[in-house]
């Protein structure tokens, strides 16, 4: 038996984007970012979209080249500190803006990834973030329920895959990829080398394959991963 | 920075005991790895996904792949590991993080924190603050005792969105080393050449004062 090969066009994999279609995106700061995607994504055009990441990068990188197209309605997100652009698009009203306590984030990724419905967490009670969420009471306590996210797209940066879309992560740009990876309907992960099937060693995958439907090569790096100089 | 500032960052690095699994916050907390010395045993956490973080390296030196929460380019050392965003909020929320060092723009006299958002002028967001706030074992807060326009920021209580409740156990500024106890702020050594009273006056609460002259720092 042999696995299947899921290399395909970034463009081809990108046209199944629609407007107002839900997409998430890995990241946090340039490192898992998916710029090569995030670039065809603009090329495409969809709009009206619903952006998931952990921030919006930095002006004119990432995310906000989505922002300045006007592709993006609405963005769930914990930080946007580092992009003023998208700060002033939120107080301006183009784009509205629900903002997550980090982990929790991830935790309704993940819920969404894994089939469960909800989270329940005290994180934020007390706080403006609890206003208009569910309460329950579980040990004694109360909790917020915390709605699971999924997306018609995730947007993945690995830096190994493998044909069948097994992919590895390096450093601090694993984040939200392997999460994200597992919570959409459809999962298109940009890699930085494509091994043969079998290099890529079992115990070293950290997404499997089973999850990603369209892998790309990166042939080279453009300048939007390098070293951010400030 | 000035030196009031660079003695509150060196008094709270001494907060942080041997053996401690620890997370500084962007600004001035962050600064408090500079008064640790190199062989110190402690454990760095940040919220991307690193435990054992070394020292910021020139851009020259960076990995692209290997930055803090708040991107500046890190490094590893030995014994470092890296995990996802949803691992790294477990150690929070599963109370791993003996302390962390927050930045506040208030706290109360109750222990609130607020340290994110100031309406119509400054919302980014809470990225991980709100956790950290609220779940790390001993919350501590670095900052100025005043801001900018000369207010007092430990108040009777906070006037602006909280990050979490009743969380801080102390906090060390420009001035002084403050206790968050059962009956308000508690002066605990005040910054050389500061007297209590002025602490006092800049404080916009009850501040209980010790019966000896507190030590400085």
């Amino acid at each position: 038996m042999k696995l299947p090969d899921k290399r395909c066009r970034i463009d081809q994999a990108i046209a199944t984007i629609r407007d107002g279609d839900t997409v998430m995106i890995g990241g946090f700061g340039v490192p898992g970012t998916p710029m090569t995607l995030i670039r065809a994504l603009v090329a495409h055009g969809a709009r009206d979209l619903t952006i998931i990441k952990n921030d919006a990068n930095e002006p004119g990188m990432g995310v906000d080249h989505l922002l300045r197209n006007g592709q993006v309605s609405r963005l769930i997100t914990t930080h946007l500190g580092l992009n003023s652009h998208a700060i002033g698009l939120m107080n301006a009203g183009d784009i509205r803006v629900e903002f997550n306590a980090q982990g929790i984030l991830a935790e309704r990724i993940r819920a969404g990834g894994s089939g469960i419905c909800a989270v329940l967490s005290d994180i934020g009670i007390g706080t403006e973030l609890a206003q208009g969420k569910q309460v329950v009471e579980m040990a004694g306590k109360p909790h917020l329920v915390e709605p699971a996210l999924r997306a018609d797209v995730a947007l993945i940066h690995a830096d190994r895959a493998d044909p069948f879309g097994n992919l590895a992560y390096v450093a601090t740009a694993r984040n939200f990829n392997p999460l994200m990876a597992m919570a959409a309907r459809c999962v298109i992960a940009e890699a930085e080398t494509v091994v043969p099937l079998g290099a890529l060693a079992a115990d070293a995958v950290h997404t499997a394959g089973v999850f990603v439907d369209h892998l790309a090569e990166l042939k080279e790096l453009s300048g939007d991963y390098a070293v951010v100089q400030r | 920075m000035s030196s009031a500032k660079n003695r509150m960052i060196a008094r709270a690095a001494r907060e942080i005991a041997p053996g401690m699994v620890v997370n500084l916050g962007i600004g001035m907390p962050t600064k408090v790895v500079n008064h640790l010395a190199s062989d110190f045993p402690v454990c760095l956490h940040t919220e991307n996904g690193l435990t054992g973080i070394g020292p910021v390296l020139p851009p020259e030196r960076a990995d692209r792949n290997l930055i803090d929460a708040g991107g500046a380019y890190v490094s590893t050392i030995p014994g470092s590991a890296f995990f996802d965003s949803a691992t790294s909020f477990a150690m929070v929320r599963s109370g791993r993080l003996d302390l962390t060092m927050l930045g506040a723009f208030e706290v109360s006299a109750n222990g609130d924190l607020a340290n994110w958002k100031i309406p119509g002028k400054f919302s980014p967001g809470v990225g991980g603050g709100i956790e950290l706030a609220q779940k790390a074992r001993r919350v501590v807060v670095l900052t100025t005792h005043t801001d900018r326009a000369g207010a007092p920021k430990l108040k009777q209580q906070c006037t602006l969105p909280l990050t979490a409740c009743g969380c801080v156990a102390r906090v060390f500024t420009d001035m002084a080393v403050i206790d968050i106890t059962e009956r308000g702020f508690a002066l605990i050594e005040t910054l050389e050449g500061i007297s209590p009273g002025e602490v006092a006056n800049a404080t916009d609460a009850p501040l209980i004062l010790p019966e000896a002259p507190p030590p400085t720092f």
